[in-house]
């Protein structure tokens, strides 16, 4: 196994962390914005992540350029969903969690 | 028998799940997205019966020797364009019934129709806002 | 077990765990949610199948076009549903029960699955469609080679389904000219949340529009090589069309494709698809039959002919897509 290898396996093993405590947290908060919180984090992380591990391990440019390409969209569009969603809760006047209050 | 047929057994669930909705509930937008599950365990089933162990995508390339089976892939391609267009027809006509009726459950429907004909008169027609742009 | 089976078998419990969820929901906002993830993990799962144009399809559509639909009827009308009523249980379990038995009957006469010696791998024309097609069509992507050349008639078919479906949305719906203008145009409420306001999804989508486009481009003229073809650019390129739309209002993505210019396109490429057609039986073939294009290179007839179908059907699914997008989109602005 290559040093090449070694990297992209942690890296992948990374994402894949990043998107299981997304999952968990999403599950687990309180609140709808926490709860948003969790899972942005698994996009641009977990997938941006896995992506960067496929990456090391293409062998063909074409395959790297889409991967690329894809990563590059990725971490354009997911947070600015992120960002629209909770922007329109606040606008609905959805309530933020209080320490003491009852999970929603 | 439960490992080489489960997967179509589970294609199968996903129908039977879908016709329960369309059967059982009364809101006309639910029975429209129970369709669509019942849709997407045909789709499966299709393309099930086109896989092959060890096969890969039907685009032919060098070294590759085993391919599942193009022609349910195409069938289902155009099924799904074909799926879509039509939910929208149903959605379409779900509208104007709402429009019409001020709901989207078949039993309220059912009721207004069986008042109106015992009063006599076309209440629903009064009822309708906009006969729909000419 | 393998790697193969092991992620089967944990889609195929998210997606019964899913459906389930969607029947039991009462909140129809989120059943329409829990139907776009839905369609994401069928996708997935066509993948698995090795259907990559049908995935392609399925994430276009499934999450784009019908949950847009689904989420704008919802919004033009009510979005609860009431509770079932408990008589209304038992014809959907007896339907469920004997549609059942029946299947899981029949299921028994099924060939294993992935099985290389079932009726469908065994049948000549799967020899004829996986290797004859290479030196009669010559094009490695052999689902855009049956779909636009082998059944290239029945593909027609589906397309003109299409477009009757759109003739008929827009019949229930009304034309796509804006209202009478007898009605008085009325204001906006101020407190409505423009999002061309908002500079952030303004800016991003705006950038992201271009490369939408071209991206439906690229899956329509690369489907001979590699997954894609008319129906995916089609869905595609309107999808984009409808994130100009929800973001920047009807009005000016109205301006951007009048109806006219619509109008012609949902036809034009069902006319071009047809037309095709009888230019091939002018030339002395049969009705789509590529050969009769280029004489002497039936090879090069075929490329042009499923280049130009693959093209008139682009047009025509995303004409007719946007088509249903600005008919409840219009439906919604004028109530």
């Amino acid at each position: 196994m290559s040093v090449i290898e070694v990297l992209s396996g942690v890296l992948l093993a990374a994402g894949a962390l990043a998107l299981v405590s997304g999952g968990v947290g999403l599950l687990r908060f309180p609140d709808f914005y926490t709860r948003t919180h969790a899972a942005s984090v698994t996009d641009p992380a977990g997938a941006g992540l896995i992506l960067i591990g496929l990456l090391l391990r293409v062998d063909a440019w074409d395959t790297a350029v889409r991967l690329l390409i894809i990563l590059l969209f990725l971490t354009l569009t997911s947070p600015t969903a992120t960002h629209i969603l909770a922007h329109a809760a606040r606008r609905d006047g959805v309530p933020m969690w209080q320490e003491g209050d009852r999970r929603r | 028998m439960i490992a080489s047929h489960y997967v179509y057994w589970t294609f199968f669930a996903l129908m039977l799940i879908g016709l329960y909705v369309v059967i059982s509930h009364g809101n006309l937008l639910k029975k429209l997205i129970g369709l669509t599950l019942f849709q997407v365990g045909v789709f499966l089933f299709y393309i099930g019966l086109g896989k092959r162990d060890g096969g890969s995508a039907p685009i032919i390339s060098d070294g590759v020797e085993v391919y599942s089976h193009p022609l349910p892939q195409v069938l289902i391609l155009t099924a799904i364009v074909v799926g879509v267009a039509t939910l929208a027809v149903g959605l379409a006509l779900a509208v104007r019934i709402f429009e019409a009726y001020g709901t989207v459950e078949e039993d309220e429907v059912v009721e207004r129709d069986r008042a109106d004909l015992a009063t006599g008169h076309d209440g629903h027609q009064a009822a309708g806002r906009d006969s729909g742009g000419s | 077990m393998t790697a193969f089976s092991l992620i089967n078998i944990v889609l195929l419990a998210i997606l019964v765990a899913t459906a389930v969820t969607i029947t039991r929901l009462r909140a129809l906002y989120e059943a329409a949610m829990l139907a776009a993830l839905f369609s994401l993990v069928t996708a997935c799962l066509f993948v698995l199948l090795d259907a990559l144009d049908v995935a392609f399809t399925e994430a276009a559509v499934g999450v784009g076009i019908s949950t847009v639909l689904i989420l704008g009827v919802l919004a033009l009308t009510r979005s609860r549903e009431a509770v079932t009523q408990r008589r209304r249980r038992l014809p959907g379990v007896a339907a469920v029960l004997l549609v059942g038995g029946t299947l899981g009957y029949a299921s028994l006469d099924l060939p294993a699955f992935g099985a290389a010696d079932s009726p469908v791998h065994s049948h000549p024309l799967t020899e004829v469609y996986l290797h004859q097609s290479q030196e009669a069509v010559g094009i490695p992507n052999t689902v855009t080679s049956v779909l636009a050349s082998y059944r290239g008639l029945d593909t027609l078919g589906e397309l003109v389904v299409v477009f009757t479906a759109g003739l008929a949305v827009v019949s229930l719906l009304g034309p796509l000219r804006r209202r009478r203008p007898t009605r008085p145009e009325r204001p906006r409420p101020i407190a409505d949340f423009d999002l061309a306001d908002y500079r952030v999804i303004r800016v991003v989508s705006g950038g992201l529009l271009p490369f939408v486009l071209l991206f439906a481009l690229y899956v329509l003229f690369h489907g001979e090589y590699g997954p894609g073809g008319g129906f995916q650019a089609g869905v595609i390129f309107a999808s984009g069309f409808v994130l100009y739309g929800l973001v920047f209002g009807l009005d000016r993505a109205q301006r951007v494709v009048p109806h006219a210019a619509l109008w012609s396109l949902v036809t034009l490429g069902l006319l071009v698809y047809i037309g095709l057609g009888m230019a091939t039986m002018l030339l002395g073939g049969s009705f789509l039959d590529y050969d009769v294009l280029a004489p002497g290179n039936p090879a090069t007839g075929q490329h042009l002919g499923i280049l130009v179908v693959e093209t008139a059907i682009g047009i025509t699914v995303a004409s007719v897509m946007t088509t249903i997008f600005f008919s409840f989109a219009g439906r919604g602005v004028s109530r």
